[in-house]
C-alpha cells in the first residue's frame, strides 16, 4: 500500500496548483525578470530576444512613456525627459540628490514630503513612479510569456540599501500592481542561484558590483540554508562611476570645459561605457565623440590607462570587503569561494584586484548579469507555494544599525548591523524633565555616534503620558524588522500603558494614501478600477486564508481543537466562503478578521507543536 | 504546555540548562527551528499566521544570539538564577584585574606609534582573545559545577571588560585599515 503524504507545516495540502511567480532584478543600469518554468529558473527575453531591459524611461509630452532600449536610444537627443539610473534616487531626499547634483542632467523639484520629483514633459515624476514604470514593463513581459497573471514576485535590492530605500522599492512594486512576496538582497539571490547549482556547503563571499551599487556579503551554506553572516557595501558606487571617470578623462583630452551640456554629457558617457566594455576583450580602443559644433573628437584609450583611471574606484570596494570579514569574525582563508556578480565584474581590473584581496581566483563562469534574477525567481517560486518539498531557507541580516536619538544628539543603537532578521528588540528610556508628558522619538539608521551623521528614518511622538518626576517614567521602545528588512517601531509608557506605533514610513517615502491615489490616477476608469482591485485583493486574501485553514484542519484538527472550537471555526469559515463570492470587499475583510480571531488559539497551538516536533528526539537528558 | 515565546531559551532549543554547549549542535537546531517557523514558510498563509511566524522567528533569532555568545549566555544563566547584570555594570573589587585592564588600554593607546601598527594590534588582539577564552572556561566550571554565584558574577563582569576592549580593538583595526590600505 502506498504511504499517505503529509505536507510541511504552513504548506497547503490542496491539490497542486501552479501559481505564476517571478523574480525581478531592478538594476541601476539594466533590469531583468526571471521565472521557474518546467523546473528550470531562467530569465525571460522580450519579443526581440533581449533579456536585459535598460532601466531607462522616457516621458513624452503626450503623457505617454517609453521604457528600455527605445528610451535609451533617445537619451542623447532628449536628455531631460529620459530618466536613467533612477535607482540612485530611491528613498533619497532632495538634499541627497543635490549632493549628487553635478552629474545629473535632470531638473529636480521638492515634492510634498521632501521627496524629490523629476520634471519631465509628461509631468513631475518621483523616483518611485519611474521605477514602477520599469517594473510594469517587466510584469507585462512576464505575464505575456507565462500566459497569465502573476501571483507574486520577489524584487531584489542591494544588501546595503537602508530602510528608506527598501520601502521605496516595495512601494514601486505596489504601484506597478505587483504582489511583492519578498524583498531579497542581491548577493543572497546570487548565492541561491550559485549554491543550488553546485549543491555545495561552506562559506562563500559574494562580490556584487553593479551599475550603481556595490555589495559584498559573506554567507554560510549548509544543506539548503543560506545564512548571511555579514554584509557591507556602498549604494552609490558602481560601473556608472567608472564611465564617469573615463568621460572626465576624455573631456580633459578633448579640451572641453568642465561643464558640457546635457546632450554632450550623454554622448561622452555612452562612448565611455562602450570603451570600457570593449576593453574587456581588447588591449586598446578608439574613441569618437560628436561635438556640439558639428566636429568630432577622436582619441585612443588603452586598457592599462583605463585601469589607472578606475583603480581608485575598485580600491574603494575593498574597505567593505575587509569589514564584512571582520564582522563575520573570519579570516580571508576561511572563504571557500568568491562569487562575482554584476555586469561591472566583467572589468578585468576588478577581477584581478578582488582575486588579489581574497588570495584566490574569483568565480566568473556564471553570467554576472542574470544570476540575481535567477536566484530571485527560485525564491519566488518557493514563496508562491510551488515547491512544497523544497526546504531551502534564507536567513538574512540588516546591513546598517538601527538606533534612536538620545539627549545631546547622540545615537543609541537598538539593533546592531548584521543582526539576523526578522528581529525584535526593546529598550527602555526615561524622561528628562519633571512633568514631561510627551516624548519625541527620532528613528535613525547608521553606524555613527552623532545623529546628524546617520540617516533619519522617521520621527514620531508619544503623547499623553501622566506627568512624573524626571527619570520616573519607563518608556519601552520596540524595534521590529520583518523578513524584508523593513522596520516598524512602537513606544509604550509602562506605568500608564500609553502607546504610540509607527510603520516607519521614511521621511522621503510615500504614504499608503499617496500610493492609492497614484494607482487611481494611473487607471482609466479610476473609481471602478479601484473598487474592482480592492475586491480582488480581498478575494485573494480570503482564498489564501481558507485554503491554509482547510489544509490545517485536515491535518490536525482533532489534536488541537475540541468539538465546540472546531465548529466555531468552521462556521466562521463558511461565512467567509459565502461572502467571498459577493462583491463587498469590506464584508470580506471583516469576515477574514472574524475567522482569524476565532482561530487564533488554534494557529498558536499548531505552531508551538511544530516547534516541539522539530526539537523532538533531542531530549534534554541525552547530554547528561 | 507553555507557549514558545515564553519558554526559556534552553528549553526552546531542547538543550540542558548549563553553560557548556556544543556549538555545532546549537547551530543545527537553530536551522531546524527556523525551517519550521520562518516567515518564508508561511508566505501563502493568512495575515495572522504570518505575523505569528514572524514573532516566533524573531524570538528564535534572539535566543540563538544569546546562546551562541559566551558572555550573553553567561549573563542569561545568571538571570535565570535571579541575578540580572546590565551592560554598563562594572566591578571595582579586584585591583589586580583593574591594573591589568589599565595596562591593556595603554597598550591599545600606543598602537598607532608602533612601527607596524596593524601587526602590533594583531598581537594585542590575540592576547586579549586568549584571556577572554580563559575567563570563558573558568565561567563554565563555576556555573556548571555549581560553585557559589558570586564567583560567576565576578567572571561575567570581567568578561564585559574584555568585550568592550575587543570592540575598541576592532574599531581601531577598521580605522587603521582604512588609513593604510
Amino acid at each position: 500500500m502506498a504511504l499517505l503524504q503529509i505536507s510541511e507545516p504552513g504548506e497547503s495540502t490542496a491539490p497542486h496548483q501552479h501559481r505564476l511567480a517571478a523574480g525581478i532584478d531592478l538594476g541601476t543600469t539594466n533590469s531583468l525578470v526571471a521565472s521557474v518554468r518546467s523546473g528550470v529558473a531562467e530569465t525571460l527575453p522580450d519579443r526581440e530576444g533581449h533579456h536585459l531591459l535598460p532601466s531607462v524611461v522616457r516621458y513624452l509630452p503626450s503623457g505617454e512613456h517609453q521604457v528600455g532600449e527605445v528610451a535609451l536610444q533617445q537619451a542623447a537627443g532628449d536628455p531631460l525627459n529620459t530618466i536613467s539610473s533612477v535607482k540612485r534616487f530611491m528613498g533619497r531626499g532632495v538634499e541627497d540628490v543635490k549632493r549628487l547634483g553635478s552629474v545629473l542632467p535632470y531638473e529636480f523639484i521638492a515634492g510634498e514630503s521632501g521627496m524629490p520629483l523629476i520634471r519631465t514633459a509628461a509631468g513631475d515624476r518621483s523616483p518611485v513612479q519611474v521605477s514602477a514604470d520599469i517594473l510594469a514593463e517587466l510584469r507585462q513581459r512576464a505575464e505575456q510569456t507565462l500566459g497569465g497573471e502573476l501571483a507574486g514576485v520577489v524584487i531584489t535590492v542591494p544588501a546595503y540599501f537602508d530602510d528608506a530605500q527598501r520601502q521605496a522599492t516595495k512601494d514601486a512594486g505596489k504601484l506597478a500592481g505587483l504582489k511583492v512576496l519578498r524583498l531579497l538582497n542581491e548577493p543572497t539571490a546570487a548565492a541561491v542561484a550559485y549554491g543550488l547549482d553546485r549543491g555545495s556547503d561552506g562559506i562563500i563571499a559574494v562580490y556584487d558590483l553593479g551599475g550603481g551599487t556595490f555589495d559584498v556579503s559573506i554567507l554560510r551554506l549548509n544543506q539548503g540554508v543560506f545564512e548571511v553572516m555579514a554584509t557591507a557595501g556602498d549604494t552609490a558606487l558602481g560601473g556608472d562611476d567608472m564611465d564617469r571617470a573615463i568621460a572626465a578623462w576624455m573631456m580633459e583630452q578633448a579640451g572641453l570645459g568642465s561643464d558640457p551640456d546635457h546632450g554632450l554629457q550623454r554622448r561622452l558617457l555612452m562612448s565611455a561605457r562602450a570603451a570600457k566594455e570593449a576593453l574587456t576583450d581588447s588591449e586598446q580602443v578608439e574613441l569618437t565623440v560628436a561635438l556640439d559644433d558639428g566636429g568630432e573628437w577622436r582619441g585612443m584609450l588603452t586598457r592599462q590607462h583605463m585601469d589607472r583611471l578606475i583603480e581608485p574606484l575598485v580600491r574603494k570596494t575593498l574597505g567593505p570587503c575587509r569589514r564584512t570579514l571582520r564582522d563575520a569574525g573570519l579570516d580571508r582563508t576561511d572563504i571557500r569561494e568568491v562569487v562575482m556578480v554584476g555586469g561591472s565584474t566583467r572589468v578585468a581590473k576588478v577581477r584581478s584586484m578582488v582575486g588579489e584581496f581574497f588570495a584566490r581566483e574569483p568565480l566568473v563562469d556564471i553570467d554576472p548579469d542574470k544570476v540575481v534574477a535567477v536566484g530571485a525567481a527560485i525564491q519566488a517560486d518557493i514563496l508562491a507555494g510551488n515547491q512544497p518539498e523544497d526546504d531551502m531557507l534564507l536567513l538574512d541580516v540588516i546591513p546598517l544599525s538601527l538606533g534612536i536619538e538620545t539627549m545631546g544628539g547622540l545615537t543609541e543603537k537598538i539593533i546592531p548591523r548584521n543582526t539576523t532578521i526578522p528581529v525584535s528588540r526593546a529598550q527602555e528610556f526615561t524622561t528628562y524633565k519633571d512633568g514631561q508628558t510627551a516624548m519625541a522619538l527620532h528613528v535613525v539608521q547608521g553606524e555613527r555616534e552623532l545623529v546628524d551623521a546617520c540617516r533619519s528614518l522617521a520621527r514620531f511622538e508619544l503623547r499623553g503620558m501622566p506627568p512624573m518626576t524626571a527619570g520616573a517614567a519607563r518608556i519601552r521602545v520596540t524595534y521590529q524588522v520583518d523578513a524584508d528588512g523593513l522596520l516598524s517601531v512602537t513606544a509604550e509608557e509602562q506605568t500608564s500603558g500609553v502607546q504610540a506605533h509607527i510603520e516607519v514610513k521614511p521621511s522621503y517615502g510615500l504614504s499608503d494614501n499617496e500610493i492609492e491615489r497614484m494607482l487611481r490616477d494611473s487607471m482609466d476608469h479610476a473609481e471602478d478600477d479601484m473598487k474592482a482591485r480592492r475586491l480582488r485583493e480581498q478575494q485573494v486574501e480570503a482564498e489564501r486564508v481558507l485554503e491554509a485553514l482547510q489544509a490545517a484542519l485536515q491535518q490536525d484538527a482533532d489534536s488541537f481543537l475540541n468539538r465546540e472550537e472546531r465548529s466555531a471555526i468552521e462556521q466562521a469559515a463558511a461565512e467567509l466562503a459565502e461572502l467571498r463570492d459577493g462583491d463587498d470587499h469590506r464584508a470580506i475583510k471583516n469576515a477574514i478578521e472574524r475567522l482569524e480571531s476565532v482561530s487564533a488559539a488554534y494557529v498558536d497551538r499548531r505552531m508551538n507543536a511544530n516547534i516541539r516536533k522539530a526539537m523532538a528526539g533531542h531530549a534534554v537528558d541525552e547530554f547528561k | 504546555m507553555s507557549s514558545t515565546l515564553t519558554r526559556n531559551y534552553f528549553e526552546l532549543f531542547s538543550l540542558p540548562q548549563q553553560y557548556a554547549l556544543e556549538r555545532a549542535e546549537l547551530d543545527a537546531r537553530y536551522r531546524e527551528l527556523q525551517r519550521t517557523v520562518h516567515p518564508d514558510r508561511y508566505a501563502s498563509a493568512g495575515d495572522q499566521e504570518r505575523r505569528l511566524s514572524m514573532q516566533q522567528a524573531a524570538h528564535i533569532n534572539e535566543a540563538y544570539q544569546v546562546l551562541r555568545d559566551p558572555l550573553r549566555r553567561g549573563r542569561y544563566l545568571l538571570e535565570l538564577r535571579g541575578h540580572r547584570i546590565d551592560d554598563q555594570q562594572t566591578t571595582h573589587q579586584d585591583p589586580e584585574f583593574l591594573m591589568q585592564q589599565i595596562e591593556l588600554r595603554e597598550a591599545l593607546g600606543a598602537i598607532r606609534s608602533q612601527d607596524d601598527p596593524l601587526q602590533a594590534l594583531d598581537r594585542l588582539a590575540r592576547d586579549i582573545q586568549a584571556q577572554y577564552r580563559a575567563l570563558e572556561s573558568e565561567l563554565a566550571r563555576v556555573l556548571d559545577e555549581d560553585e557559589e554565584i558570586g564567583a560567576a558574577l565576578t567572571l561575567v563582569l570581567k568578561m564585559q571588560y574584555f568585550m568592550r576592549l575587543q570592540n575598541e580593538v576592532q574599531e581601531l583595526e577598521a580605522d587603521l585599515e582604512d588609513e593604510l590600505c
